[in-house]
Protein backbone atom coordinates (compact mmCIF):
# COMPACT_ATOMS: atom_id res chain seq x y z
CA UNK A 1 0.00 0.00 0.00
CA UNK A 2 2.64 2.25 1.38
CA UNK A 3 4.35 1.86 -2.15
CA UNK A 4 1.13 2.59 -4.45
CA UNK A 5 1.22 5.61 -2.53
CA UNK A 6 4.57 6.84 -3.36
CA UNK A 7 4.61 5.56 -6.83
CA UNK A 8 0.95 7.43 -7.18
CA UNK A 9 2.82 10.85 -5.17
CA UNK A 10 5.72 10.75 -7.87
CA UNK A 11 3.27 10.33 -10.58
CA UNK A 12 1.88 13.42 -9.93
CA UNK A 13 4.95 15.19 -9.17
CA UNK A 14 5.93 14.00 -12.68
CA UNK A 15 2.11 15.89 -13.66
CA UNK A 16 3.25 18.98 -12.10
CA UNK A 17 6.83 19.10 -13.15
CA UNK A 18 5.50 19.00 -16.67
CA UNK A 19 2.81 21.24 -16.07
CA UNK A 20 0.14 19.23 -19.26
CA UNK A 21 -2.79 17.77 -16.86
CA UNK A 22 -3.64 14.95 -19.29
CA UNK A 23 -4.21 11.14 -18.53
CA UNK A 24 -1.81 9.83 -20.80
CA UNK A 25 1.20 12.27 -19.16
CA UNK A 26 -0.42 10.63 -15.74
CA UNK A 27 0.09 7.07 -16.68
CA UNK A 28 3.78 8.02 -18.29
CA UNK A 29 4.56 9.87 -14.57
CA UNK A 30 3.65 6.45 -13.10
CA UNK A 31 5.18 4.47 -15.29
CA UNK A 32 8.59 6.52 -14.56
CA UNK A 33 7.68 6.30 -10.72
CA UNK A 34 7.31 2.87 -10.83
CA UNK A 35 11.08 2.63 -12.41
CA UNK A 36 12.15 4.61 -9.69
CA UNK A 37 10.90 2.66 -7.06
CA UNK A 38 11.92 -0.76 -8.87
CA UNK A 39 15.45 1.07 -8.72
CA UNK A 40 15.47 2.22 -5.10
CA UNK A 41 13.52 -0.67 -3.98
CA UNK A 42 16.24 -2.58 -2.05
CA UNK A 43 17.43 -0.07 0.34
CA UNK A 44 14.01 1.28 1.80
CA UNK A 45 12.00 -1.80 3.52
CA UNK A 46 8.85 -0.45 3.09
CA UNK A 47 8.87 -0.47 -1.08
CA UNK A 48 10.34 -3.93 -0.72
CA UNK A 49 8.10 -5.76 -2.25
CA UNK A 50 6.28 -3.10 -4.60
CA UNK A 51 7.98 -4.50 -7.54
CA UNK A 52 6.51 -7.44 -7.81
CA UNK A 53 3.10 -6.79 -6.15
CA UNK A 54 1.93 -4.45 -9.26
CA UNK A 55 2.30 -6.29 -11.86
CA UNK A 56 0.47 -8.88 -10.20
CA UNK A 57 -2.05 -6.83 -9.84
CA UNK A 58 -2.30 -5.91 -13.33
CA UNK A 59 -2.45 -9.55 -14.31
CA UNK A 60 -4.94 -10.17 -11.56
CA UNK A 61 -7.44 -7.41 -13.23
CA UNK A 62 -6.62 -8.47 -16.38
CA UNK A 63 -7.38 -12.46 -14.79
CA UNK A 64 -10.51 -11.02 -13.47
CA UNK A 65 -11.83 -9.33 -16.54
CA UNK A 66 -11.37 -12.26 -18.69
CA UNK A 67 -13.26 -14.36 -16.23
CA UNK A 68 -16.31 -11.50 -15.91
CA UNK A 69 -16.86 -11.40 -19.72
CA UNK A 70 -16.23 -15.55 -20.19
CA UNK A 71 -18.63 -16.01 -17.56
CA UNK A 72 -20.68 -13.82 -18.32
CA UNK A 73 -21.15 -15.04 -21.46
CA UNK A 74 -21.81 -18.59 -20.29
CA UNK A 75 -25.05 -16.92 -18.20
CA UNK A 76 -26.36 -15.47 -20.91
CA UNK A 77 -26.24 -18.24 -22.86
CA UNK A 78 -28.35 -20.62 -20.99
CA UNK A 79 -30.58 -17.89 -20.56
CA UNK A 80 -31.41 -17.35 -23.87
CA UNK A 81 -31.50 -20.71 -24.95
CA UNK A 82 -35.22 -22.32 -23.72
CA UNK A 83 -34.01 -25.82 -22.09
CA UNK A 84 -32.26 -24.92 -18.82
CA UNK A 85 -28.28 -26.38 -18.96
CA UNK A 86 -27.77 -24.82 -15.23
CA UNK A 87 -27.48 -27.06 -11.95
CA UNK A 88 -27.58 -24.78 -9.43
CA UNK A 89 -26.28 -25.75 -6.07
CA UNK A 90 -25.08 -24.37 -2.84
CA UNK A 91 -21.28 -25.59 -2.03
CA UNK A 92 -18.94 -25.01 0.83
CA UNK A 93 -15.37 -23.50 -0.06
CA UNK A 94 -12.90 -23.83 2.72
CA UNK A 95 -11.30 -20.42 2.94
CA UNK A 96 -7.38 -20.17 2.78
CA UNK A 97 -7.71 -15.98 3.78
CA UNK A 98 -7.49 -15.59 7.35
CA UNK A 99 -8.38 -11.90 8.13
CA UNK A 100 -11.49 -9.97 7.51
CA UNK A 101 -10.64 -7.67 5.12
CA UNK A 102 -9.27 -10.60 2.84
CA UNK A 103 -12.48 -12.72 3.64
CA UNK A 104 -14.25 -9.56 2.21
CA UNK A 105 -12.56 -9.31 -0.45
CA UNK A 106 -12.41 -12.25 -1.32
CA UNK A 107 -16.35 -13.49 -1.37
CA UNK A 108 -16.60 -9.95 -2.92
CA UNK A 109 -15.06 -11.22 -6.28
CA UNK A 110 -16.69 -14.14 -6.33
CA UNK A 111 -19.64 -13.01 -5.72
CA UNK A 112 -18.82 -10.53 -8.93
CA UNK A 113 -17.73 -13.51 -11.22
CA UNK A 114 -20.98 -14.39 -12.58
CA UNK A 115 -22.58 -18.50 -12.02
CA UNK A 116 -20.71 -17.72 -8.20
CA UNK A 117 -22.61 -16.07 -5.46
CA UNK A 118 -21.50 -15.91 -1.54
CA UNK A 119 -24.41 -16.74 0.26
CA UNK A 120 -22.97 -16.59 3.83
CA UNK A 121 -19.30 -17.16 6.13
CA UNK A 122 -19.60 -19.61 8.42
CA UNK A 123 -19.49 -17.94 12.37
CA UNK A 124 -15.83 -19.18 12.89
CA UNK A 125 -14.70 -17.78 9.19
CA UNK A 126 -12.95 -20.74 7.70
CA UNK A 127 -15.73 -21.59 5.21
CA UNK A 128 -17.98 -19.62 2.52
CA UNK A 129 -21.23 -21.20 0.90
CA UNK A 130 -21.21 -19.93 -2.63
CA UNK A 131 -24.48 -20.69 -4.58
CA UNK A 132 -23.10 -21.81 -8.40
CA UNK A 133 -25.20 -21.87 -10.93
CA UNK A 134 -23.01 -24.31 -12.97
CA UNK A 135 -22.86 -27.29 -10.63
CA UNK A 136 -21.87 -30.23 -13.32
CA UNK A 137 -18.49 -30.76 -12.10
CA UNK A 138 -18.07 -29.95 -8.35
CA UNK A 139 -14.28 -30.57 -8.89
CA UNK A 140 -13.86 -27.88 -11.39
CA UNK A 141 -15.71 -25.45 -9.52
CA UNK A 142 -13.70 -25.39 -6.72
CA UNK A 143 -10.58 -25.38 -8.49
CA UNK A 144 -11.41 -22.21 -9.96
CA UNK A 145 -12.82 -20.65 -6.61
CA UNK A 146 -9.39 -21.91 -5.29
CA UNK A 147 -7.38 -19.86 -8.35
CA UNK A 148 -9.45 -17.15 -7.73
CA UNK A 149 -8.11 -16.69 -3.84
CA UNK A 150 -4.96 -17.34 -4.52
CA UNK A 151 -4.65 -14.94 -6.93
CA UNK A 152 -6.40 -12.23 -4.81
CA UNK A 153 -4.01 -13.13 -1.79
CA UNK A 154 -0.76 -13.28 -3.70
CA UNK A 155 -1.82 -9.53 -4.72
CA UNK A 156 -2.23 -8.95 -1.09
CA UNK A 157 -0.03 -10.48 0.44
CA UNK B 1 -12.50 5.00 -35.14
CA UNK B 2 -13.04 6.31 -31.69
CA UNK B 3 -16.75 6.57 -32.44
CA UNK B 4 -17.11 3.15 -33.44
CA UNK B 5 -15.22 2.11 -30.15
CA UNK B 6 -17.81 3.99 -28.60
CA UNK B 7 -20.82 2.88 -30.36
CA UNK B 8 -20.02 -0.83 -29.61
CA UNK B 9 -19.15 -0.44 -26.13
CA UNK B 10 -22.91 1.19 -25.81
CA UNK B 11 -24.67 -1.44 -27.87
CA UNK B 12 -22.89 -4.41 -25.79
CA UNK B 13 -23.78 -2.73 -22.44
CA UNK B 14 -27.36 -2.59 -23.75
CA UNK B 15 -27.55 -6.23 -24.91
CA UNK B 16 -25.86 -6.83 -21.40
CA UNK B 17 -28.17 -5.49 -19.64
CA UNK B 18 -31.03 -6.84 -21.78
CA UNK B 19 -30.15 -10.07 -21.30
CA UNK B 20 -29.87 -9.53 -17.30
CA UNK B 21 -34.04 -8.49 -17.96
CA UNK B 22 -34.84 -11.76 -20.10
CA UNK B 23 -32.58 -13.53 -17.27
CA UNK B 24 -34.59 -11.67 -14.51
CA UNK B 25 -37.78 -13.29 -16.07
CA UNK B 26 -36.65 -16.37 -16.82
CA UNK B 27 -34.60 -17.91 -14.15
CA UNK B 28 -36.50 -20.02 -11.54
CA UNK B 29 -35.63 -18.97 -7.97
CA UNK B 30 -33.85 -16.50 -6.50
CA UNK B 31 -30.48 -16.86 -6.31
CA UNK B 32 -30.21 -17.56 -10.05
CA UNK B 33 -32.21 -14.41 -10.50
CA UNK B 34 -29.23 -12.69 -8.67
CA UNK B 35 -26.65 -13.95 -10.48
CA UNK B 36 -28.25 -12.74 -14.01
CA UNK B 37 -28.72 -9.09 -12.77
CA UNK B 38 -25.99 -8.38 -10.00
CA UNK B 39 -22.81 -9.51 -12.72
CA UNK B 40 -24.11 -8.26 -15.82
CA UNK B 41 -25.39 -4.43 -14.07
CA UNK B 42 -21.74 -4.23 -12.96
CA UNK B 43 -20.49 -5.46 -16.93
CA UNK B 44 -22.72 -3.24 -18.56
CA UNK B 45 -21.44 -0.29 -15.68
CA UNK B 46 -18.18 -0.97 -16.87
CA UNK B 47 -18.95 -0.55 -20.73
CA UNK B 48 -20.99 2.38 -20.27
CA UNK B 49 -18.75 3.83 -18.27
CA UNK B 50 -15.36 3.62 -20.66
CA UNK B 51 -17.46 4.52 -23.40
CA UNK B 52 -18.12 8.06 -21.40
CA UNK B 53 -14.18 8.45 -20.84
CA UNK B 54 -13.32 7.48 -24.29
CA UNK B 55 -16.01 10.02 -25.37
CA UNK B 56 -15.00 12.79 -23.67
CA UNK B 57 -10.83 12.29 -23.23
CA UNK B 58 -10.63 14.40 -20.50
CA UNK B 59 -8.95 13.76 -17.08
CA UNK B 60 -11.64 14.63 -14.37
CA UNK B 61 -14.23 13.27 -16.24
CA UNK B 62 -12.25 9.95 -16.56
CA UNK B 63 -11.30 9.99 -12.93
CA UNK B 64 -14.80 10.10 -12.44
CA UNK B 65 -15.28 7.30 -13.99
CA UNK B 66 -12.68 5.08 -12.69
CA UNK B 67 -14.44 6.45 -9.41
CA UNK B 68 -17.80 5.10 -10.63
CA UNK B 69 -16.61 1.31 -11.63
CA UNK B 70 -14.61 0.59 -8.33
CA UNK B 71 -17.64 1.70 -6.18
CA UNK B 72 -19.73 0.07 -8.17
CA UNK B 73 -17.50 -3.19 -7.94
CA UNK B 74 -17.52 -2.76 -4.44
CA UNK B 75 -20.73 -2.29 -3.63
CA UNK B 76 -22.92 -4.52 -6.37
CA UNK B 77 -21.61 -8.04 -4.88
CA UNK B 78 -22.31 -6.69 -1.62
CA UNK B 79 -26.30 -5.97 -2.39
CA UNK B 80 -26.45 -9.22 -3.81
CA UNK B 81 -24.77 -11.11 -0.97
CA UNK B 82 -27.16 -8.94 0.93
CA UNK B 83 -30.45 -9.82 -0.59
CA UNK B 84 -29.50 -13.65 -1.17
CA UNK B 85 -28.44 -14.14 2.22
CA UNK B 86 -31.96 -12.43 3.33
CA UNK B 87 -34.01 -14.30 0.97
CA UNK B 88 -32.18 -17.97 1.92
CA UNK B 89 -32.79 -16.98 5.42
CA UNK B 90 -36.43 -15.83 5.43
CA UNK B 91 -36.96 -19.53 3.49
CA UNK B 92 -37.33 -18.78 0.01
CA UNK B 93 -37.59 -21.66 -1.56
CA UNK B 94 -34.48 -23.26 -4.03
CA UNK B 95 -35.62 -24.40 -7.46
CA UNK B 96 -36.87 -27.54 -7.28
CA UNK B 97 -33.91 -29.07 -9.46
CA UNK B 98 -31.00 -27.54 -7.35
CA UNK B 99 -29.03 -30.21 -6.94
CA UNK B 100 -27.07 -29.86 -3.33
CA UNK B 101 -27.37 -27.64 -0.31
CA UNK B 102 -24.51 -27.57 1.86
CA UNK B 103 -25.92 -24.48 3.61
CA UNK B 104 -29.09 -26.41 5.03
CA UNK B 105 -26.74 -29.29 6.41
CA UNK B 106 -24.98 -26.16 8.26
CA UNK B 107 -27.37 -24.25 9.62
CA UNK B 108 -29.24 -27.35 10.29
CA UNK B 109 -26.05 -29.03 12.68
CA UNK B 110 -25.89 -25.20 13.45
CA UNK B 111 -29.45 -25.60 15.10
CA UNK B 112 -28.96 -28.77 16.75
CA UNK B 113 -25.83 -27.42 18.88
CA UNK B 114 -27.66 -24.69 20.12
CA UNK B 115 -30.51 -27.10 21.12
CA UNK B 116 -27.73 -29.18 22.68
CA UNK B 117 -26.76 -26.41 24.78
CA UNK B 118 -29.87 -25.27 25.88
CA UNK B 119 -30.88 -28.54 26.74
CA UNK B 120 -27.64 -29.08 28.99
CA UNK B 121 -28.36 -25.92 30.68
Amino acid sequence: MTGLFWNLLLATCWVFLTGSFEVLNYLFGFVIGYLVIALVHNLVPALQDYPQRLPRFIAFLVYFFRQLVLSNIKVASDIVTPPWHMKPGVVSFKLLAETDLEITLVSNFISLTPGTLVLDVSEDKTTLFVHAMFLHDEDQVQADLRQLEQRLLQVMR
Amino acid sequence: MTEFFISLLLLLAAVVMLLAAIGMLRLPDLPTRMHATTKSGVLAVIFIMLAVALYFERMDITARVLAIIVFTLITAPIAAHAIGRAGYLSGVELWSQTVRDDLKDYYHNHDKVHEDDSAST
